[in-house]
């Protein structure tokens, strides 16, 4: 394949047909926000951060997907693509808690002085349920003064995972992943319409209740901890979670030959998440129930250094 | 989940999708469906498509998707539950809640505000089966309503009343006040001298026969003795540019289409859903075979072999007609596999919405017909390299398309010698608001806005502003009435010409009310997808209220609007998101609104 030739804010580069600007701009040491995209999914171009310009085009374009052209001429850092990701970003902050985003996205949110609190305060939360309830082309009118979010209570509804759709910014990953960029179970989508529109099972029935199978690559894909192992809400909740604490080991998970590379998050010598990582051939990121959840057995076997291995296999076999 | 599925629901359905052929697809399970495994992703991906019709089956046979009902769909499609019920509640016109078997959607939008429509809505609002609705596309004969009705046609109600209303949701058969009416004042004046709509109100929309003694036909006739690429050629020579809004030139976007090479595919974009705008459905009521030919000698010029016909779900009686003169078409050989002996084949799918604005943008309408959520899909690839289906696509809107016979039979020279030389040709305008005889006018290219006010029988009172180009346009001033209604004069102008909406406000008028509705619509029909819409259009909607009542922020409303608008217009994906800011824009820039603030 032969390399396209395109300026990014002015300097000449050479990048590879097929690229996207993204690429392009990462390859060149220029980085781009980003919120909806991730190697492993399919672009869906929806949270519109990492949007550029390019000459010639009336908008501004995604870079995500977009693949570069000839002569393409890109500015990452015009007053246009700056004022556009401000308001984004302050679009969703001020309708979304974002707490809990990466620590790189909160950078970006700095460096474009992201200021929520410009669009007035924030209405009451909806109580449980009622955002589900919305149907598409209607709604209530503005509060007085007051400025629309999500905030909803926390969806608890099985003993592996919470979904706390107050910090979703829908940006379809955990649709994707649930679906044909992963795993193919399909038990969410987005539902609803707009602002309404929110990730849902059919009538909005528990998980439990849904196609669900708990393989948990919603969460390892969600940007904004919207979803999240029990295990981490828990300890949030009663404000143990101590992240700087944590060590991450890398294993392979022993349940199948697979040979799917496991980071066990450990934190006072207990489990408390597990991940995988997105460069691993094996995985991508993406694991099943038993390799995401099914870690518990480890830590009923007591200090493998003194414990029979009779009993650390009895153990294991009855987990 | 585990719910039953009633016999009138699964009835609906199978009626569409005729009965299940295994247990593998929600029929019973036989001893054989132990042993053969039937289905999978190849054959669900091509039944995907059915997945709306489907849910408006189910919706039809009780007036609501059930969870049964959805769950049978699902079976019978291999869709996954969630992804069904993502696409249902995706349209405003399917409930996924329970209600009653009539429900009367009653335009509250900026035409039918103000005449009465908005008096009607809180009359009514009350009722658990009476819902506000935007823009019905029937600005000539306000108030109007849609009836939904379980297991009978949907209605549109006209010139309604809160007694007349409550008549049809009680049971009585919607009465036509005016059966041969389409909204085409010309024509009931017996106006001679026009090539669109004369037809209109003038032929039995039924009857071939009509149509032919009307010289219907006979541009097909005279299509199928030319080489596709001359057609092509004629209507390039014609000028003719795309009446849908974007006013790309139909010649060159079906070049591109045919330069593709392979099996393309013919759309008709008849989701008329910009509030104000009601052209196409008059078009589709009264000469429903003058679109039938068009799209026949559309597909005949591109190469494709099928045609889809997306009509809003708000539009039951031009879909009904529409249909009629399908079946007619076909029976006479004017539809098939070999169109007046030509060889040539042919043929055309009804689709109707939902109810979803956003589906009128080209690619949204793609995803809406394949049984996706209409959202629409960024661009590059655009339709005339992967439409729907992901074959080329040529689409074009009605108006459009029912240039086509006229520009056949007098050759595109003749055509393009009407209007001005970047606006050739002839145009229809959608009159409504505060005009004596609101309704759709054709007039050559050229005409100014206050000849088309004064055609539609002038003004009621003083004009204050016109909106131009729908919701997604913008006001005019007075000082801009004789601004000439073509592509160059509007652009240059700064405004767009839209769908051709003409609709003057007079000075009583109070544009706090009406932007405020214009900012509601918006956030209502944003599909969601991209952040600066979804969140923009409420945010907008948000400022709009403080700038009239209160409290300020710190940032000022019309800065904050202003902000907004922009982000919509630079970062969202679509057309919906570029212009929701559009009107309060302008109205702010007039004067309209905000001025002592």
């Amino acid at each position: 394949m032969s390399d396209v030739q395109l300026t990014i804010d002015g300097a000449a580069a050479s990048v590879p047909e097929g690229a996207t600007i993204l690429e392009a701009c990462r390859a060149e040491g220029r980085d781009q926000p980003t919120l909806c995209y991730l190697e492993t999914l399919t672009p869906v171009n929806t949270c519109r951060v990492c949007v550029v310009q390019v000459a010639g085009s009336r908008t501004l374009v995604p870079s995500c997907s977009r693949v570069v052209e000839e002569g393409m001429e890109i500015s990452t850092d015009s007053p246009a693509v700056r004022q556009t990701r401000k308001m984004v970003f302050e679009f969703l902050a001020s309708s979304v808690d974002m707490s809990l985003v990466e620590d790189q996205t909160q950078q970006w949110m700095d460096h474009y002085e992201v200021d929520p609190t410009r669009f007035g305060p924030a209405a009451p939360d909806s109580p449980a349920g009622a955002r589900d309830a919305r149907h598409a082309g209607h709604h209530a009118p503005p509060l007085a003064g007051l400025t629309e979010t999500v905030a909803q209570p926390v969806k608890i509804d099985n003993e592996l995972y919470v979904r706390d759709y107050a910090k979703c910014i829908l940006c379809y990953k955990c649709v994707e992943a649930c679906g044909p960029d992963a795993q193919n179970t399909f038990a969410i989508q987005v539902a609803g319409r707009g602002f309404d529109a929110r990730i849902s099972t059919e009538f909005d029935v528990a998980l439990t209740d849904s196609a669900c199978v708990y393989c948990g690559n919603c969460i390892g894909v969600c940007p904004t901890g919207a979803l999240m192992f029990r295990s981490e809400y828990e300890l949030r909740a009663a404000e143990l979670w101590r992240e700087d604490e944590q060590s991450v080991t890398r294993t392979v998970c022993s349940f199948c030959g697979v040979g799917c590379n496991l980071e066990l998050h450990v934190q006072d010598n207990r489990i408390v998440k597990v991940t995988s990582p997105i460069d691993h051939s094996v995985t991508s990121g993406h694991l099943c129930i038993k390799g995401r959840f099914g870690y518990e057995y480890v830590q009923e076997l007591g200090d493998l250094a003194t414990t029979p291995i009779d009993i650390v296999l009895a153990a294991a076999r009855t987990s | 989940m585990s719910v039953e599925t009633s016999d009138a629901e699964r009835a609906a359905v199978d009626e569409l999708l005729g009965a299940p052929d295994s247990g593998w697809v929600g029929g019973d399970r036989s001893a054989a469906d132990h042993h053969i495994a039937r289905g999978g992703v190849r054959q669900a991906a091509g039944v995907r498509h059915l997945l709306l019709p489907a849910l408006q089956a189910a919706q039809g046979a009780i007036g609501w998707v059930s969870p049964g009902a959805l769950n049978y769909i699902s079976e019978r499609l291999s869709v996954p539950p969630a992804e069904a019920y993502a696409v249902a509640t995706f349209y405003a016109l399917l409930a996924t809640e329970e209600r009653p078997r009539r429900v009367a959607h009653v335009c509250e939008d900026v035409s039918c505000r103000t005449r009465g429509g908005r008096e009607l809505f809180e009359e009514l609002r009350e009722r658990d089966d009476v819902v506000a609705s935007p823009c019905l596309g029937q600005c000539d004969r306000s108030p109007a309503v849609l009836m939904q009705r379980a297991g009978e046609y949907d209605a549109s109600l006209w010139y309604s009343t809160p007694e007349s209303v409550v008549d049809v949701l009680e049971g009585a058969e919607p009465i036509d006040p005016n059966p041969g009416h389409f909204g085409i004042p010309q024509t009931e004046a017996g106006s001679d001298g026009l090539r669109l709509l004369h037809r209109v109100g003038a032929i039995d929309p039924y009857s071939l026969d009509d149509y032919r003694t009307a010289h219907g036909y006979a541009a097909l006739s005279k299509a199928l003795e030319m080489t596709p690429t001359e057609l092509i050629e004629e209507v390039k020579r014609s000028g003719i540019k795309g009446r849908g809004g974007a006013a790309f030139p139909m010649g060159v976007k079906w070049e591109a289409v045919v330069a593709q090479g392979s099996d393309p595919v013919l759309v008709c974009n008849a989701d008329e859903a910009e509030p104000g705008t009601f052209k196409d459905r008059g078009i589709m009521e009264g000469d429903p075979f003058s679109l039938v030919e068009a799209m026949t000698i559309a597909g005949y010029a591109i190469g494709a072999h099928r045609g889809y016909l997306y009509i809003r779900g708000e539009y039951p009686r031009a879909a009904r007609h529409v249909a009629s003169a399908l079946e007619v078409a076909r029976n006479a050989g004017l539809l098939g596999d070999d169109i007046l002996q030509s060889g040539f084949g042919f043929d055309i799918e009804i689709r109707m919405g939902g109810g979803a604005y956003i589906c009128g943008e080209e690619t949204a309408l793609f995803n809406s017909i394949e049984g996706f959520r209409g959202e629409p899909r960024q661009k590059p690839p655009y339709p005339a390299e992967a439409g729907l289906f992901g074959l080329p696509t040529a689409i074009n809107n009605v108006e459009t398309l029912i240039n086509l016979p006229l520009i056949v039979l007098e050759g595109g020279e003749a055509y393009a010698a009407r209007g001005t030389p970047e606006s050739t040709g002839i145009k229809l305008f959608c009159l409504s608001g505060d005009v004596v005889n609101p309704g759709v006018y054709e007039v050559e290219f050229g005409a100014t806005i206050r000849e088309l006010i004064e055609l539609a029988g002038g003004p009621l009172d003083d004009i204050a502003a016109v909106l131009l180009g729908g919701v997604s346009g913008s006001f005019v001033g007075t000082d801009q009435l004789d601004l000439p209604l073509t592509f160059e004069a509007t652009r240059e102008a700064g405004v767009a010409l839209g769908t051709a909406v003409v609709m003057p406000f007079s000075s009583s008028t109070d544009f706090d009310d009406v932007t405020k509705r214009i900012a509601a619509f918006f956030r209502d029909e944003s599909c969601g997808q991209c952040v600066p819409c979804r969140v923009g259009t409420v945010r907008q909607e948000e400022a709009l209220y403080r700038l009239f009542d209160g409290p300020p922020t710190t940032t000022g409303e019309i800065g904050l609007l202003t902000e907004i608008d922009e982000a919509m217009k630079l970062g969202s994906i679509c057309g919906l998101g570029h212009t929701a800011g559009s009107a309060i824009q302008s109205a702010i820039a007039l004067g309209l609104i905000g001025a002592d603030r």
